[in-house]
């Protein structure tokens, strides 16, 4: 008890100092540009308590989540396939290798001309920009399972279904799920820059006006909320992660001979898998 | 019940070939306990993955029940050598032995039944809900003779199912798949590198050549059963027995380093 406080403490501690700074330097901030933190806390709770939630945040994070959704949904599918057939792997490698380094605003323009400026836009280009390090690491992980394991499956005569929904799928999720919080990072990315460039709403779309009609204090805090959008997701994903890969940890722990229980309910995992490729 | 004729196999192809097993041929009875007994490396594993329908041997021919195994048989059971890799992490001691018996059609309720008496006659009744990283590497060897069981296979096949446990674990392992045998009425088919195991266990022994793989001499172990960890390996015929695989193992070493039973001097 005492121990998780003390590592709270801990954690809490440099962002609370970097507020106080913040808080203290710019008290009598005179510039337009870096107004006192003071303001920016008061315009925070004035523009998103609740006047802006329905009209840009509400629409910002419908798009996150269909976008994040679609490349999950989608990376962990065609991952599937790519990562159970070497032929498809070999067929698709130059391209996919192509298109997971393609610089993914650069498709934003083409992507207006076909699908407007509207939601559908948006969702793409999260999706198509947050789905390659899903795929690469389902393809990995779905190539890495225990070729002990799946003999086992084959002796005691699983279905492909069943091979694949509870042997091979199972055995890649640590490697999803480091894949997934890369996506998460990338989509929140893709969300802001697709609302700047062509949006009427959202909050990359709030923070490009605010700047652009000189509102500075209504910028900063679509920027601060921002942050503390990401910083949640980011946490539910990590608890979303520590609840499905548990079995994950204490089988780690009992491979390195540390005892299993304990560990298990105690190591943080901040980065499970290096995320492949 | 099980008959393999000349049956070899060869990895590879070509100046890297490399010729697992030689030619094999040998029987196996209903309701018999025969051992397979080799150096490491003469290919009992490869063997077993042909007989398992893992993969195709290069030449000859296994049957099972007047089958030709060309893929992995009903009735058939593979317990590994490595346990840790063929038990699921991800799932609960009691969802690893259900597992197979979904694809096998067998109804959820019958297939907790299954499991149940399974795990409760390896001595884990304890532990169903346990992860298999939870448990000992005997009481994971226990969880994987458990699925085994409950797959409810005719003849049983063990690849040193107890060569990296401790020896206390492992003479109890040993008694319990004696125990078993009886109780589910199963033919098995047990592969060891270890003299004293194979003779405790089996009805007969088939020792092996170093490679080229071939069948040296097949022993009959006319020892009485029940056995007995203490009074059957003090009988006088256990022991003539013994010397007997171990004179047909040491005769024409390998040569190559790192064999379990040539531990000793060479001799020719
Ligand atoms: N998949 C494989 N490819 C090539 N060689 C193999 C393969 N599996 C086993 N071998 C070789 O076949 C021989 C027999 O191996 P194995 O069947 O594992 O023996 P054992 O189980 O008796 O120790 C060894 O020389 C091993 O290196
Ligand atoms: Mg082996």
């Amino acid at each position: 008890m005492t121990r998780r406080m003390r590592a709270i403490a801990l954690e809490s501690a440099l962002p609370v100092l970097l507020v106080v700074v913040w808080w203290a330097a710019s008290a009598d901030s005179e510039s337009i540009y870096f107004p006192p933190l003071r303001e920016i806390v008061a315009t925070f709770a004035d523009v998103w308590l609740f006047d802006r939630v329905a009209s840009d945040l509400i629409p910002s994070l419908i798009r996150f989540t269909a976008g994040f959704v679609v490349a999950v949904a989608g990376g962990v599918g065609l991952g599937l396939l790519i990562g159970l057939s070497p032929l498809l792997r070999r067929a698709t490698d130059p391209l996919v290798d192509f298109l997971r380094t393609l610089p993914k605003p650069a498709i934003i323009p083409p992507a207006i001309l076909f699908l407007g400026a509207g939601a559908s836009m948006k969702v793409f280009i999260i999706a198509f920009g947050a789905i390659w390090p899903v795929l690469l690491n389902t393809v990995d992980g779905v190539r890495g399972v225990d070729p002990g394991t799946l003999d086992m499956a084959r002796v005691y005569g699983l279905r492909r279904g069943e091979r694949i929904r509870r042997v091979v799928l199972p055995a890649a999720t640590p490697q999803i799920f480091a894949g997934g919080r890369l996506a998460l990072a990338i989509a929140l990315i893709l969300m802001v820059v697709s609302e700047m460039v062509a949006s009427t709403n959202g909050l990359g779309y709030f923070v490009l006006l605010s700047q652009q009609t000189f509102a500075i204090p209504e910028m900063w805090s679509g920027i601060l909320l921002l942050g503390l959008i990401g910083y949640l997701f980011n946490g539910i994903f990590v608890l979303a992660e520590r609840r499905a890969l548990r079995w994950h940890r204490g089988w780690r722990a009992a491979a390195l001979g540390q005892p299993v229980e304990a560990g298990a309910a105690t190591t943080r995992p901040r980065a499970l898998v290096a995320p492949g490729g | 019940m099980l008959e393999v004729t000349q049956l070899t196999k060869t990895y590879g192809r070509g100046a890297s070939a490399v010729q697992a097993v030689g030619n094999l041929t040998f029987r196996v009875a209903p309701g018999e306990f025969v051992c397979i007994v080799g150096q490491s490396g003469c290919g009992k594993t490869t063997l077993l993955k042909c007989l398992s329908g893992l993969i195709p041997p290069t030449s000859g021919t296994a049957v099972l029940q007047g089958q030709v195994i060309d893929r992995p048989p009903d009735k058939l059971a593979l317990v590994f050598q490595e346990y840790s890799r063929s038990l699921l992490p991800w799932m609960t001691v009691r969802a690893n032995v259900t597992l197979p018996l979904r694809s096998k059609g067998i109804d959820s309720a019958r297939r907790e039944d299954l499991a149940e008496e399974a795990l409760t006659a390896v001595g884990l009744s304890g532990f169903f809900d346990r992860y298999p990283w939870q448990l000992s590497g005997g009481m994971q060897q226990r969880v994987a003779i458990a699925r085994a069981l409950a797959y409810q296979p005719e003849i049983l096949l063990m690849d040193e199912p107890f060569a990296s446990v401790d020896a206390q674990t492992r003479a109890d392992l040993e008694d319990l798949v004696l125990r078993l045998r009886d109780e589910f009425d199963v033919t098995v088919l047990f592969v060891t590198h270890d003299i004293d195991e194979a003779i405790y266990l089996s009805d007969r022994v088939i020792v092996l050549t170093p490679p080229p793989t071939r069948v040296r001499e097949v022993v009959d172990v006319n020892l009485p059963r029940p056995r007995d960890q203490i009074e059957t390996k003090g009988l006088p015929a256990f022991t003539r027995l013994r010397a007997h695989v171990f004179e047909l193992i040491k005769r024409e070493p390998a040569g190559s380093a790192g064999d379990e039973v040539l531990s000793d001097q060479h001799a020719t």
